[in-house]
């Protein structure tokens, strides 16, 4: 049978240690699979259409500025903050998702929640956040100061953007890792425990392979977003590829530069996917056999529960503590200062009605690619695959001006409707719901799909009759990590809302812009605490799963 | 599954308890705290005609809703013309102006900068505004071709730590701020348009030499690079740095925020020239608006009494309509020795920004 473990989220949780697999493309995949999945890639194709229009139109200067502005030097900080926050993504995601999924580390489920909660905290507001907390003379240093200490020392800069960008986005890494530690199969640490490894070569030769592919998965999602990322890195001084960018836009108005700039960047998206590609290989991850689907044990802590908590309690304090702390201050003193009370109803609706649609949308847009990519990988699947990637590494800006292009031009009916809205949403966040139907489908084994074709079922009877229950669960925690990231969506969402339009995201913008902090912190406070309602699903649901598939939980 | 539901249902408790004792933080213009000075404005029956059919009217703002919010729901309300707006940041709704070309829903661009009214006006895309709408505003607060005219002025300005410096430390003239004295304790947003406005202006009032010295002695100071305005207040405030460059009205918001305590103050340069200069905020009539009546009376309103009022009031701005008092917040706008520059002297933004880049302070 299928796993009765969970971790369709993970790219992997192979049952059994990853191998290379026979690919299954004998058959050609049908029409009703290969003509949507082809129209979604299309569709992210449009904003490299567009910067490549815009690119055409650019001056030879345009052109020349690409290698004036010293983009040689560029592309190498990028890639240097990409490295360095993706590394330390990984070393905090990793011990983490192990301590809340496999230890005794008391109160875990809170913690499961609360590490992963600092995803919905937007960076444009959360830098500055930081800043006021950690920057030379802020918070901290105020604390300190009847110690002696008159300056921390600076965060600008690599230290202050990587800080930033690791606590905002390691969340990334750690659900997909976590979801693979609840899908490893117990019987092959136990195997290697019996034949004789120890506790910490098991770890390191068997468990850390199995969840390689959902490291690396995950750091896909980290590395592609700090390169779109700009909240935290203007604020923190680290000029990357897409600070330059705003810049054309915000200062100088040019959209050719802005456009040439965007291409190189998009470049620079594919380098990091087709990495990932390699680095993934062609594995495959469904069980063959029956294997064991018991709880895994887990592991007493012992004396050293009291370093664990430290560190748990660390990365939170940091990564929520600091944000939520200082809105709550914000708030209240505000409320002191008696600031009128405001309903932010209409805005926390639009939040929820947008991101839940696109979350929906992108969900199912994922379906087809993803049986194309497991089930028929090819050439075409590839592309597929890769273009899908694409949004997600641009800044939001880019994607909702070719949109804006796309849509005045030749599709001015849904011109500043939510349709558009919700779609652009889609193009930028599909890769987050591709990753977790993926990791679902592959887990799937062929063979019950044959079975079901021999039986006489068509494609489409078998999908719903057969696929389609077995990968539900991937599929849902695809959609809740689009609702998410959506929530926190700005740029797009300016652009591209219809007039009128607010979100909670752009009530918290709105304000904190113009330093109006106390009407900032309510929306930006309700943001979080809204996000943590999907949040808490996509948590207590890998337990709720693991605990049905074995003895009771603690 | 049953620990699933109950902890589902208890986040949605929760956030909707939260959402209805949270959610505060009102809009300026209802009751804020009596600090913000000036009496509230009684509307003027003599420039408001209410249409029998009033129409509607599609504002893109690049000003932020906290701003201008409530004084376009005034006009809304006073009009009763069913006003829509669209806000971003201004460059972000001018990149969509351009974007959107002919096919642009939009009636009137209300910009935070000239900058961004003169990439749309470069563009083709405004109209020539009727005279009775350019008669209001002297003539270096508008385009010279009559395309934008200025809303609202805004002041350079120097915000500085009170703890470690008071007004006679400081220098009459942003030239002497290349004095090594000031080593690391410097503030400044080369990729903020205010600033590259200042820097423009210096271009015109000093020339480039002179211009381009100030430049190297400042970067020679190691100042603190900030993205934009408000973080550089919130820096000179706690002291990581002692001076930044901004404009005049961030400092009232932290202060009407954090209170008297607030430790940063604003200081105009004396001597004037342009660390004193003093620019607008504006607005333009796209030329395919389809409600050109109604953009007109838009622009109107907001440079009548009423509109000129809620800027010097609830914004801190300065108004550019003669009569209407400055908020006694700030310093008077006749005590800012600012220079002789038209904002149409600021057009080369593209020679400041080559500049900028050749001396490696913008990347």
């Amino acid at each position: 049978m299928i796993s009765a473990g969970p971790s369709p989220l993970a790219d992997p949780a192979g049952e059994h240690l990853p191998r290379r697999g026979r690919q299954d493309s004998s058959r050609p995949p049908p029409a009703t699979i290969v003509v949507p999945a082809v129209l979604i890639g299309l569709a992210m194709l449009l904003p490299i259409a567009y910067l490549l229009i815009r690119g055409a139109g650019a001056t030879t200067e345009a052109w020349e500025l690409l290698f004036r502005f010293r983009t040689l030097h560029i592309i190498g900080r990028t890639s240097l903050l990409v490295l360095i926050v993706t590394g330390f993504s990984v070393l905090l995601a990793v011990p983490i998702a192990w301590l809340t999924t496999r230890s005794d580390l008391p109160f875990r489920r809170v913690w499961s929640v609360l590490t992963a909660m600092p995803l919905v905290v937007p960076t444009f507001v959360g830098a500055f956040l930081f800043v006021s907390v950690l920057g030379p003379r802020g918070v901290l240093q105020q604390i300190l100061e009847p110690l002696g200490v008159e300056r921390l020392p600076d965060i600008y800069g690599l230290p202050g953007a990587t800080l930033v960008l690791v606590l905002l986005s390691y969340p990334y890494i750690l659900l997909t890792v976590k979801s693979a530690f609840q899908g490893l199969d117990p019987a092959l640490e136990e195997s290697a425990r019996t034949l004789g490894h120890g506790r910490l070569s098991t770890a390191f030769r068997v468990t850390l392979p199995q969840l390689r592919p959902a490291i690396i998965s995950g750091s896909l999602l980290v590395a592609l977003y700090t390169l779109s990322e700009f909240g935290a890195v203007s604020l923190m001084r680290y000029p990357t590829f897409t600070w330059v960018i705003y810049q054309q836009y915000q200062t100088a108005f040019d959209r050719s530069i802005a456009g040439v700039l965007s291409l190189a960047l998009v470049g620079m998206a594919l380098a990091i996917v087709l990495l990932d590609a390699y680095t993934r290989g062609r594995l495959r991850y469904h069980r063959t056999g029956s294997g064991a689907s018991r709880r895994t044990e887990i592991v007493r802590l012992g004396r050293w529960k009291w370093p664990a908590l430290a560190f748990v309690g660390v990365v939170v304090a940091l990564a929520l503590g600091i944000p939520a702390g200082v809105l709550l201050h914000w708030l209240v003193r505000g409320v002191l200062a008696g600031e009128p009370l405001l309903l932010l109803w209409s805005a926390t609706v639009n939040s929820l009605v947008v991101s839940g649609a696109a979350a929906v949308v992108a969900a199912v847009c994922s379906i087809p690619i993803a049986v194309m990519v497991v089930r028929h990988p090819g050439r075409l699947s590839h592309l597929l695959e890769r273009m899908s990637f694409t949004g997600f590494a641009l800044p939001g800006i880019v994607v909702a001006l070719a949109l804006v292009f796309f849509a005045v031009n030749y599709a001015r009916p849904v011109y500043q409707t939510v349709w558009l809205l919700v779609f652009a949403y889609v193009v930028l966040f599909l890769p987050a719901a591709l990753g977790a139907t993926r990791a679902a489908l592959l887990k799937v084994s062929p063979s019950l799909e044959d079975a079901a074709r021999s039986l006489g079922r068509t494609p489409a009877q078998t999908m719903r009759a057969v696929t389609a229950p077995l990968i539900a669960p991937g599929i849902v925690m695809g959609a809740a990590l689009v609702f998410l990231i959506a929530m926190k969506e700005l740029p797009a969402t300016l652009i591209l809302g219809p007039l009128g339009f607010d979100t909670l995201a752009t009530a918290v913008w709105s304000a904190s812009t113009e330093a109006f902090f106390a009407q900032a912190a309510a929306p930006a406070l309700l943001l979080i605490v809204i996000s943590s309602i999907p949040m808490a699903f996509l948590v207590t649901r890998e337990f709720g799963a693991s605990t049905s598939s074995g003895s009771d939980g603690s | 599954m049953r620990t699933l539901l109950v902890t589902v249902t208890t986040w949605i408790f929760v956030t909707v308890a939260l959402a209805a004792a949270v959610a505060c933080g009102g809009r300026p213009e209802s009751s804020r705290p009596a600090a913000t000075s000036q009496p509230a404005p009684t509307p003027e029956p003599q420039i408001i005609e209410v249409a029998s059919k009033p129409g509607s009217l599609v504002v893109y703002s690049g000003r932020s809703e906290s701003l201008v919010g409530p004084i376009i729901e005034q006009f809304r309300e006073v009009t009763g013309i069913d006003v829509s707006t669209k806000y971003g940041s201004t460059g972000e709704i001018a990149a969509t102006i351009l974007e959107e070309g002919n096919n642009s829903p939009a009636d009137v661009f209300f910009a935070q900068d000239p900058g961004g009214l003169g990439a749309v006006a470069q563009a083709g895309m405004f109209s020539a505004l009727p005279g009775d709408v350019t008669s209001l505003v002297p003539d270096w607060a508008q385009s010279p071709a009559g395309l934008w005219i200025g809303i609202s002025a805004r002041a350079r300005t120097l915000v500085y730590n009170t703890d470690s410096l008071t007004e006679e430390d400081l220098p009459a003239s942003i030239f002497d701020l290349t004095d090594p004295k000031w080593k690391g304790r410097l503030g400044w947003a080369p990729t903020n348009g205010s600033f590259q406005a200042m820097v423009t202006a210096m271009r015109v009032l000093w020339g480039d030499d002179k211009t381009t010295d100030w430049l190297e002695g400042i970067k020679a100071n190691e100042p603190g690079i900030y993205p934009k305005n408000t973080p550089q207040v919130a820096a000179a405030a706690t002291g990581e740095i002692d001076i930044g460059l901004v404009n005049h009205y961030y400092l009232h918001r932290f202060l009407q925020e954090e209170g008297d305590a607030f430790g940063a103050r604003n200081y105009h340069p004396t001597a004037g020239g342009p660390g004193s200069l003093v620019m607008v905020a504006g607005a333009g009539i796209l030329k395919t608006s389809p409600n050109r009546d109604n953009a007109k009376k838009f622009l109107k309103f907001m440079l009548s009494t009423v509109g000129q009022q809620y800027f010097a009031g609830q914004t801190y701005e300065y108004p550019l309509v003669e009569g209407v008092k400055t908020n006694r917040l700030l310093t008077p706008i006749e005590e800012i020795n600012k220079p002789d520059v038209d904002m149409a002297d600021l057009a080369d933004l593209e020679g400041t920004q080559r500049l900028l880049r050749e001396l490696g302070i913008l990347e």
